[in-house]
């Protein structure tokens, strides 16, 4: 990938903030996300808490199945592939998707290395839960970030502490001296560059979204006001009781994440929001995949 | 001078932070309240579906229409030239309609069709150009719209008395010319 593919891979990020990416397993709810305001799709045969519920093996979904919904719809089109798995993420190159996820969600398929994803030509976003996750990622090639959350869960909390983590130790290499950030950048296993950008900058060079447990509109205005720059919807949408009213409502929260008037009235009568699962309670642990 | 950057979602901080380098006070616009007072506004790059719904579910959609016939500056990037254009090739539904102009959408494909290019642009010169998942103008439908630039024989901004639409990026660049001619526009 040359320079100019990575900053138009960047800009594909930028183009998408302030808005909500949804997880989608069918051309029918593409349509539903898109017309609720969707900036994005993700395109997955199960939706992370289905393959919670389902476990064994979970991979890339079918490219015909991808290719039925960037058909349906005309906002871009995501897909995941497993960590590490390069030859998944060439055929989701090759179907020309918008955007790969490489993604805590599906079960690893290497233990050590990720994806070198500077080899692409197509963006990747991947998923941090701290300040030396993002850059190693960054590092890799990936354009764009997500806090991992625990996916499936209708869980904010997990989103919640790697957002707040990831901004803490921003925070803190903003605050140090020039000549402390060569320490920074050995114990964030980083490049120097990457810490000195964040360290003139204070934000990551990347786009930063928050996925993982987003299940209200309060929820995402929640992790809007913690820094995310747009958020993922996976399961809260369509496992709830009325997911178009639901997706239109979340999208309209992270517009104006700082009006709690709006936000209570697009709160009413959402009908039932998915049951969630403690993190106690479950048997996979996804954020620890992939480090 | 007060402009307004469209903020329901995009890239409205870039635009934002391009203005106010050359001296611009601005304000995002995320409610009909936030329209009072501005001079001129600008429609970002982002989702036009999502951007030309939340007009709507916003109540904005009216008064930004009113606004911009009425002679209110417009600079429109990208997904906000689908906003203004008054025919869509390749969509029954169109949004402001205050642009003569036809907008194929997603012109050029998917992101593998995303690119860079230097070309010029009438009265400012060579610009870099950046173009993701962007849209052209298949025809102008007035003979008042002047083109500005082409690339590869497609129509890539245009302008139309107050309305200044461009299927690229400027706020993505270094290059602020683009936004100083949109200041002197109002002036």
């Amino acid at each position: 990938m040359d320079n100019k593919q990575y900053e138009l891979n960047k800009g594909l990020a930028q183009m998408l903030k302030g808005g909500v990416i949804m997880d989608v397993t069918t051309p029918e709810q593409a349509k539903i996300a898109e017309d609720a305001g969707a900036c994005a799709v993700m395109a997955l045969e199960r939706i992370p808490a289905d393959i919670r519920a389902a476990g064994g093996v979970s991979r890339m979904s079918d490219p015909k199945m991808i290719k039925g919904i960037q058909e349906a719809v005309s906002i871009p089109v995501m897909a995941k592939c497993r960590i590490g798995h390069f030859v998944e993420a060439q055929l989701l190159e090759a179907i020309e998707i918008d955007y790969i996820d490489e993604s805590e969600v599906l079960s690893p398929a290497d233990d050590i290395y990720h994806i070198n994803k500077r080899d692409f030509k197509v963006p990747f976003v991947c998923g941090a839960r701290d300040l030396g996750e993002a850059l190693r990622r960054i590092n890799e090639g990936a354009s764009m970030i997500r806090t991992k959350g625990e996916p499936g869960t209708g869980d904010v909390v997990q989103a919640v502490r790697h957002m707040r983590k990831m901004n803490a130790e921003i925070r803190k290499v903003v605050s140090m001296r020039e000549d402390e950030l060569f320490e920074e950048a050995k114990q964030l296993q980083v490049p120097y560059e990457l810490v000195k950008y964040v360290h003139d900058n204070g934000k990551l060079p990347v786009v930063n979204f928050a996925a993982g447990g987003v299940a209200t509109p309060a929820d995402a205005a929640l992790m809007m006001q913690l820094g995310a720059e747009g958020v993922f919807v996976g399961s809260g949408i369509f496992k709830s009781g009325n997911p178009a009213k639901r997706a239109s409502a979340i999208v309209q929260a992270v517009t104006n994440y700082t009006d709690a008037k709006l936000i209570a009235e697009l709160s009413e009568d959402l009908g039932e929001a998915m049951v969630g699962i403690n993190p106690s309670e479950i048997a996979i642990i996804m954020e620890e995949r992939g480090k | 001078m007060k402009i307004g950057v469209l903020a329901v979602q995009g890239a409205f901080i870039e635009h934002r932070k391009m203005l106010e380098s050359l001296g611009a006070e601005c304000v995002e616009i995320r409610q009909k309240a936030d329209l009072e007072g501005i001079q001129g506004i600008v429609l970002p790059g982002g989702e036009s579906t999502v951007q030309g719904k939340l007009l709507h579910k916003l109540d904005m959609f009216g008064k930004i229409q009113t606004c911009i016939r009425e002679g209110l500056p417009v600079l429109a990037t990208c997904a906000g030239m689908i906003l203004l254009a008054q025919t869509l090739y390749n969509d029954p539904v169109t949004h402001l309609a205050t642009l003569p102009v036809t907008v194929r959408r997603n012109a050029y494909g998917r992101q593998l069709g995303s690119f860079i290019t230097d070309q010029p642009v009438k009265g400012i010169g060579e610009f870099p150009m950046v173009f993701i998942r962007a849209p052209y103008i298949e025809s102008v439908d007035d003979s008042d719209v002047e083109v500005l630039a082409t690339v590869d024989d497609h129509i890539v901004a245009v302008r139309y008395g107050n309305q200044l639409g461009l299927s690229f990026h400027p706020e993505m660049t270094e290059d602020t010319r683009i936004h100083e001619f949109f200041l002197k526009m109002i002036q």
